[in-house]
C-alpha cells in the first residue's frame, strides 16, 4: 500500500503546477467557507454574550430585533426616545429589582457614548452572569467623569486622568464636538469581550449637561453655557433611549412585559432577550445558510476543477498505467493510485484552507473588532469546523473515485499495450 | 534443469470479442528453462495479444496456459497479477519507463510490487540500490545516469533501464515485445546482445518478440507466430 502511495504523490509532484492551481483553488474554497462558519460562530458568541441577567428591555415601540440592536449591542441608533417619567414608573414598578438606563447618541472617536446611572456597574451582567470589573480607577462621581471600557482605553491609550472631549452624535468624520465641557476619565473596565468594551459610560446628568445649550444636531448660536456653571441648571434628563430591567421573579415577566407593552403613557416595547435573538437569528439565519451554501458550491466548483485536471491527465498517462500492470499492479491498485492523487490534492487543500484561515484571523481579527466589534479572535479550530473540513475531504474522496475509476477501467481494457 | 517445462500452451484460443474471429488458436506450444525464443510475425498477426495472454492480463476463451507448473488460466485475476508480478519481466518497444521516477527507481519499480523479486534482488546485490547499480552498469549505464530522470536519457539508454527492470530479482521469464524497433540498427544488434547475455546471467528465459526477422541472431531458437498459431491473422493468409 505505501509504495502505492508514495507513487501518487511523486505523480502528483511531477503534474505540480496544473495541481498546484487546482490545489490553490481547493484551498481558498476551504478559506472561504471556514472562514463563513468562524464569523457566524463568533457573532453569534458575542451577541450572546453580551447580555446575561436582564430580564427585559425596555424602548420606545419599534422591532425586537432593533430594540436589541441599539439597546445592547449599541450597533445603529434608536429613531425615538422614551420620557423620563415613564422611565422612573418602570424603576418603581414593585415587580422590578433594579434597572439601568441607557441614554445613546454621542460618540468618541467613533466608539458609543453610554449615559447611565451607578446601576449599570452594580447590576449589568454579561456572558456567565459575570459582573463589571474595573481594572483601572473607579466609577463616575463627578459630572464630568468618563468610564471607559477595556478597547478603548487600549485603542486610545487612555489612562486614568486623562481628558477626553465627546463629539455630538455617532459616525466618525466633522461632527459638533462638545469641546467646552470635556471629561475625565476616571476608570477603566476589564475587558468583557462585549460591545461594553467598546463604550464610553458617563452619567445622565452629563450626558443632560453637555445638551444644555445645543438644540437638534447643533450648539444654539449666541448661548454658551459654561461648563462649572451647569449645575445650577436642573440636570435630570427629559429623555432616555432604553432600559434594562431586572426582576424580583423571573416568573413575573410575562405579565410585566404585558402591563410595559399595554398600558403605559407611551407607546413602549418591552422584549425579553433571549426571545429577541432568536428573532435576530431568524433574520440572520437566512443569510448565514446561504452564505454557507454559496462557500459550499465554490468548495465544489473547486473539487469539480480537481477532478477534472485528474481526468484529464489520464489521456496521456495509458503508458504509465500500462507499464504499472506490467510490473504487477493490480487495476484495484491503479484505482487506488489515481483516487489518491486526488484525495491527496483534496487534504491538502483543507490543511492549507485551514492554515490560510488561522493566518487571516490573526491579521484580521483586530480590523473585525474594530469596524463591527466582532471578536474573531486566532484559536484552534473547533469541532464544528472540523465536521467541515471532514465533509470537504468527504466529498473530495468520493469525486476523487470517478478519476480512480476510469483509470481502472483504462488499465483493464489497455492490458500491457495500449492502443492509442 | 533445462528439459523443465517454463511455458506451455495447450489446445488455447483466443478472440478479442465474443463472436468474432479467433485471433489465436495455438494447439501447443511449449518453451524449455533457459532457452532463448525468437518469435516473429507481421504486425497485427497476435504478438501482443499472445504476450498479454501469457503475462496474466488476457484470459483465453478455451485452453491452457501453464507457467513454472502453474496452471495461470485457472488462478484468479489478483493471483495473476501477483504471479507476473513476480516472476516475469517485460520489456516493450518504447516509453517504457515511468516519467517522473529517476532511473534506479524505475528499476526498482519491479521489487515495489514483488516481495519474491525483492528479496531475490536483495540477495544478489546485498541492497535494492546495489543491484538497480550492477544491472545498469552491466547494461552500459554510467554511475551519473542512475539518479537523473528518464526523460533525459536517450532512447536507446532507456530500452537498458527497461531491460534492467525485467531483469532484476532474476524472474524466470523475460517477455520482450519489439524492444529494438526504436533504435537504429547498430543499436539493435547491441541491445539484443546485452539483453540476450544478462538473461543468461540471470538464468531467465527469454521469449523475445519482432516482426523483424532479421534480428534473429543466437537465439536458440527462431520460430513464426504462424507456425505455432495456424489459424491467425496473417499466418492464416500465408
Ligand atoms: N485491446 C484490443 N481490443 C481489440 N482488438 C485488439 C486489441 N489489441 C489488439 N487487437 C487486435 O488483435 C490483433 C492482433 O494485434 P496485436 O496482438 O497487437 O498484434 P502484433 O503485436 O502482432 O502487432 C489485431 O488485429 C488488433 O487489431
Ligand atoms: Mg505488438
Amino acid at each position: 500500500m505505501s509504495p502505492l502511495l508514495l507513487l501518487a504523490a511523486r505523480s502528483a509532484w511531477n503534474r505540480r503546477l496544473t495541481l498546484g492551481m487546482t490545489l490553490i483553488a481547493v484551498a481558498l474554497s476551504v478559506t472561504l467557507l471556514l472562514g463563513v462558519e468562524r464569523v457566524r460562530h463568533e457573532a453569534r458568541n458575542s451577541f450572546a454574550q453580551s447580555v446575561a441577567g436582564t430580564d427585559l428591555v425596555v424602548g420606545a415601540r419599534t422591532s425586537p430585533v432593533q430594540l436589541m440592536l441599539y439597546a445592547v449591542f449599541r450597533l445603529g441608533e434608536a429613531t425615538h426616545n422614551i420620557r423620563w417619567q415613564s422611565y422612573r414608573a418602570i424603576a418603581e414598578n414593585p415587580a422590578v429589582a433594579w434597572s439601568i438606563p441607557l441614554s445613546l447618541g454621542d460618540s468618541h472617536h467613533g466608539f458609543p457614548v453610554i449615559g447611565t446611572s451607578s446601576a449599570y456597574f452594580e447590576h449589568f451582567r454579561y456572558g456567565d452572569a459575570q459582573a463589571l470589573a474595573f481594572s483601572a480607577g473607579k466609577p463616575f462621581a463627578e459630572i464630568f467623569d468618563a468610564v471607559l471600557g477595556a478597547e478603548v482605553a487600549a485603542r486610545l491609550g487612555y489612562r486614568p486622568g486623562n481628558r477626553i472631549v465627546l463629539s455630538h452624535g455617532m459616525g466618525d468624520v466633522s461632527l459638533a464636538e462638545h469641546t467646552d465641557k470635556p471629561f475625565t476619565v476616571v476608570g477603566i473596565l476589564a475587558p468583557t469581550g462585549t460591545p461594553v468594551d467598546r463604550s464610553v459610560h458617563i452619567s445622565l446628568e452629563a450626558m443632560q449637561a453637555i445638551h444644555l445649550d445645543w438644540q437638534g444636531g447643533a450648539p444654539l448660536p449666541g448661548l454658551s453655557i459654561p461648563a462649572e456653571y451647569v449645575r445650577k441648571f436642573d440636570l435630570t434628563p427629559q429623555e432616555i433611549t432604553a432600559v434594562l430591567v431586572g426582576l424580583k421573579s423571573r416568573a413575573a415577566v410575562f405579565k410585566v412585559q404585558r402591563d410595559l407593552n399595554t398600558r403605559s403613557a407611551e407607546p413602549l416595547l418591552a422584549v425579553l432577550p433571549g426571545v429577541a435573538l432568536d428573532q435576530l437569528w431568524q433574520v440572520v439565519g437566512i443569510a448565514e445558510r446561504t452564505l454557507l451554501a454559496v462557500s459550499a458550491m465554490v468548495v465544489a466548483v473547486g473539487l469539480a476543477g480537481l477532478v477534472a485536471v485528474v481526468l484529464a491527465g489520464l489521456g496521456e498517462r495509458r503508458r504509465e498505467l500500462a507499464i504499472l500492470r506490467s510490473v504487477g499492479a493490480r487495476p484495484s491498485e491503479i484505482f487506488v493510485l489515481l483516487t489518491a492523487e486526488g484525495l491527496f490534492v483534496t487534504v491538502l487543500g483543507a490543511l492549507l484552507g485551514a492554515a490560510l484561515l488561522a493566518l487571516l484571523t490573526a491579521l484580521l481579527g483586530p480590523l473585525a473588532q474594530a469596524h463591527y466589534g466582532l471578536a474573531i479572535r486566532a484559536r484552534w479550530i473547533s469541532s464544528d469546523e472540523l465536521a467541515l473540513l471532514g465533509a470537504v475531504v468527504a466529498v473530495g474522496l468520493v469525486a476523487s473515485l470517478l478519476p480512480g475509476y476510469r483509470a481502472y477501467r483504462i488499465s483493464l481494457a489497455d492490458g500491457l499495450t495500449p492502443r492509442l | 534443469m533445462t528439459s523443465e517445462t517454463v511455458i506451455e500452451i495447450e489446445n488455447l484460443r483466443f478472440r478479442w470479442s465474443r463472436g468474432g474471429e479467433f485471433c489465436l488458436e495455438i494447439p501447443a506450444f511449449e518453451v524449455r528453462a533457459g532457452e532463448r525464443i525468437f518469435l516473429y510475425g507481421p504486425s497485427g498477426s497476435g504478438k501482443s495479444t499472445l504476450l498479454g495472454l501469457l503475462g496474466g492480463v488476457l484470459v483465453p476463451e478455451l485452453g491452457r496456459i501453464r507457467l513454472l507448473g502453474s496452471e495461470l488460466t485457472r488462478l484468479k485475476p489478483s493471483a495473476r497479477d501477483r504471479f507476473r508480478a513476480d516472476h516475469v519481466g517485460f520489456v516493450f518497444q518504447q516509453f517504457n519507463l515511468i516519467p517522473y521516477l529517476s532511473v534506479v527507481d524505475n528499476v526498482l519499480l519491479s521489487c515495489r510490487f514483488s516481495a519474491r523479486r525483492r528479496a531475490r534482488a536483495m540477495a544478489a546485490g546485498g541492497s535494492l540500490h546495489d543491484e538497480a547499480a550492477r544491472l545498469l552498469a552491466h547494461l552500459d549505464l554510467e554511475e551519473a545516469l542512475h539518479r537523473q530522470g528518464v526523460t533525459r536519457l536517450s532512447v536507446g539508454q532507456q530500452q537498458r533501464v527497461a531491460a534492467a527492470r525485467a531483469l532484476i530479482g532474476r524472474p524466470e521469464i523475460v517477455i520482450a515485445d519489439e524492444p529494438t524497433s526504436a533504435l537504429d540498427a547498430e543499436r539493435q544488434a547491441a541491445f539484443l546482445a546485452l539483453l540476450a547475455g544478462e538473461c543468461r546471467a540471470a538464468g531467465s528465459t527469454l521469449l523475445f518478440v519482432s516482426h523483424d526477422r532479421r534480428l534473429a541472431v543466437g537465439f536458440d531458437r527462431e520460430l513464426s507466430l504462424a507456425s505455432i498459431s495456424p489459424a491467425c491473422g496473417e499466418g492464416r493468409a500465408a
